[in-house]
């Protein structure tokens, strides 16, 4: 009883969270004091030097509106906003390269970006709790606190600033990556696929030296703290070895909160994804988001977000979901 | 992901490692003192630095072409001139002013709203919580970069550096006000609460004077880190090119030194000196949250 209150209580938040946040980017733009539309129409005539008339502009206009879902009132805008995207999962073509859906557009780049931003955020967490694990354990010997030393340094490092000097150092000065990240198209063959890895290797270390401070530093205050615990002290009266204490007793326990932070991070993929990309010029939704923002495209941008919202409210409600299973401390009455 | 770090409650992880302070009283003070002592040092240079010496510029940085191009440091030029004709010291000295002004002025704004939803809703409790907690939570999925980028998109141009401020704070503030009422919430239960709803002091009163005074402390911490989010927000803006990139800013350094590819026309100081200014500046400020923190908790005797 308790536990189908409390699954229904999440997924309640869970819905109430993704319409908010559908409701904020349908309301951003049009706040804003730019017409996507007035945009697309002097593109079209400065494609074809001013030569339209204005019967033709009208008429484009009245077409363009209908396309876009910008007739009526906001409202029924809002409405059918919500029935497009919730029912169909449709956001309209790209202004950019009109006919295509954005939906299509979206769903090409999104395995680049989640092959890439997974397997280096999980690769980030596990090291960062391996060696915050170890910095914490022993955080009473000096070459403990060597290890604390490294998160410190590389915490408030900015993103960007760690990327270009990445780039700076690994393929530029020593050139042991590609500056510019080529990916093959086609057919997928074992020599494509090492060139994919080859490619990703350089973006995917600066997203594990990024992650990998944050992990350093939470795993290795939460270790501290665990390693003080009665139990902890029990179990060395009582004669177990460093290692199995520092394994069994204090990781497990540790590791719970940090699994909440994983769920987090998820979210910050989609932050991390369009920096990334855009620096090392890697193909995936961040490419496709910067193309747009520059290209004024819209649409385009909507389904960006509205994809991370989702994912990140998902993953969010999918770790809350798990967590009990995982924790036997945890109770929901 | 260091770039939204502080999205991830900077709070949480600075405020856990205060319990080493029982086991190694001796060794903690000297930590404490040496991260407290180096971030003040750095955030006191860098600060008066960049804000006593504009006025003695010779000309505004951001115009282009005061000078000739790419000449190599002098001791007229101290980091050279870029690409732009612009000289590197004097553009970094005002990026690093405007930077921290951004960063201030967020945190300010940010601080404020955080502390009042977070307060109100810890303390009042009940329906009103829960609705405001659904506001933070959305506020905290939503993610905030696409959402900069697309605003940025939409205002760029015709926008103030302010605005972006702006901007930052909207979506910067939910982090901090779901640290608060998580503080009030374990405050509610404490007895000196009750004993003063039991005086007869009203819900503000006790908000004030109550409560208020015991987490000023951590509000500290969080304006530091906001701080930093802030000018690291504006920076990565600026770095994509959408922030108001004219002005000069830690971030809009970098985009100029970047379009015009110094790094290949070797101009290695361009973007070196920005990059090591940032690092810096950073690390200052991340010494002193961490290191304040310490100092208040070691105060408290909390473990």
């Amino acid at each position: 009883m308790g536990v189908v209150s409390f699954v229904a209580k999440r997924i309640g938040l869970y819905l109430a969270v993704l319409f908010i946040g559908l409701t904020i980017t349908f309301m951003l733009p049009r706040l804003m004091p730019i017409n996507p539309v007035d945009g697309y129409i002097g593109q079209i005539q400065s494609r074809a030097n001013g030569t339209l008339t204005a019967e033709a502009i009208a008429e484009l206009r009245v077409n363009l509106e209908q396309l876009y879902g910008l007739k009526g009132d906001v409202f029924t805008q809002y409405v059918s906003y919500l029935k497009r995207i919730v029912l169909s999962f449709d956001f309209g073509p790209s202004f950019t390269y009109y006919p295509q859906p954005v939906s299509a557009m979206i769903l090409n780049a999104l395995p680049w970006t989640l092959g890439l931003l997974l397997t280096s955020t999980v690769i980030a967490w596990l090291l960062g709790n391996l060696v915050g694990l170890v910095a914490g354990y022993f955080h009473k010997q000096k070459a403990a606190s060597l290890l604390e030393f490294v998160g410190i340094l590389l915490y408030p490092i900015p993103y960007y600033i760690l990327a270009v000097t990445m780039l700076l150092l690994l393929a530029y000065i020593f050139p042991v990556f590609p500056l510019s990240a080529t990916f093959p198209v086609g057919q997928m063959t074992p020599e494509k696929f090492g060139m994919v890895i080859y490619n990703s290797l350089l973006p995917g270390i600066t997203l594990v030296l990024a992650g990998f401070g944050w992990n350093i530093l939470s795993m290795k205050a939460l270790t501290v703290a665990t390693t003080e615990e009665p139990y902890v002290t029990y179990a060395r009266l009582k004669g177990t070895s460093n290692w199995t204490r520092m394994t069994r007793y204090v990781f497990r326990n540790a590791l719970l909160p940090q699994v909440t932070a994983l769920a987090l991070s998820l979210g910050m993929v989609f932050n991390g994804a369009l920096l990334t990309e855009m620096i090392f010029s890697y193909p995936g939704i961040g490419l496709v988001m910067r193309t747009a923002a520059n290209g004024g495209d819209y649409n385009v941008l909507y389904g960006a977000i509205t994809i991370s919202i989702i994912a990140v409210a998902t993953a969010g409600l999918v770790i809350d979901l798990l967590y009990p299973l995982l924790d036997p401390r945890i109770r929901h009455k | 992901m260091s770039i939204d770090v502080n999205n991830i409650d900077p709070v949480a992880i600075v405020v856990t490692p205060t319990p080493a302070s029982t086991s190694r009283k001796g060794s903690l003070i000297w930590l404490l003192n040496v991260r407290l002592t180096l971030g003040l040092i750095i955030l006191f240079v860098m600060g008066l630095g960049s804000f006593i010496l504009p006025g003695f510029a010779p000309v505004d940085p951001s115009i282009q072409a005061s000078y000739m191009r790419n000449l190599p440091v002098s001791g007229v030029h101290l980091l050279g001139t870029n690409a732009l004709g612009q000289d590197i010291f004097w553009f970094l000295v005002f990026a690093i002013r405007n930077s921290l002004t951004l960063g201030i002025v967020v945190a300010v704004g940010v601080t404020i709203i955080a502390t009042v939803v977070g307060l109100s809703a810890g303390y009042i409790g009940g329906r009103f919580e829960r609705i405001v907690m659904l506001f933070v939570d959305t506020f905290i999925t939503v993610p905030l970069l696409p959402i900069l980028i697309i605003m940025g998109a939409l205002i760029r141009g015709n926008t103030s550096f302010l605005t972006v401020g702006f901007i930052i704070v909207l979506f910067g503030w939910a982090w901090d006000a779901r640290t608060v009422r998580a503080m009030a919430l374990s405050l509610r239960e404490r007895e000196f609460i009750n004993m003063a709803r039991f005086s007869g002091a009203n819900t503000m009163q006790i908000l004030l004077r109550e409560i208020f005074p015991y987490v000023s402390a951590y509000m500290v911490v969080g304006f530091i880190n906001t701080v930093l989010f802030a000018i690291n927000t504006e920076a990565t803006l600026a770095v994509i090119g959408l922030s108001k990139v004219e002005v000069p800013t830690l971030g809009s350094i970098i985009f100029w030194a970047l379009n015009y590819n110094a790094l290949f026309t070797g101009q290695y100081v361009w973007l070196v000196a920005p990059i090591i200014a940032t690092i810096t500046l950073f690390l200052g400020l991340f010494l002193t949250s961490t290191g304040f923190n310490q100092a208040f908790a070691s105060k408290r005797g909390v473990s």
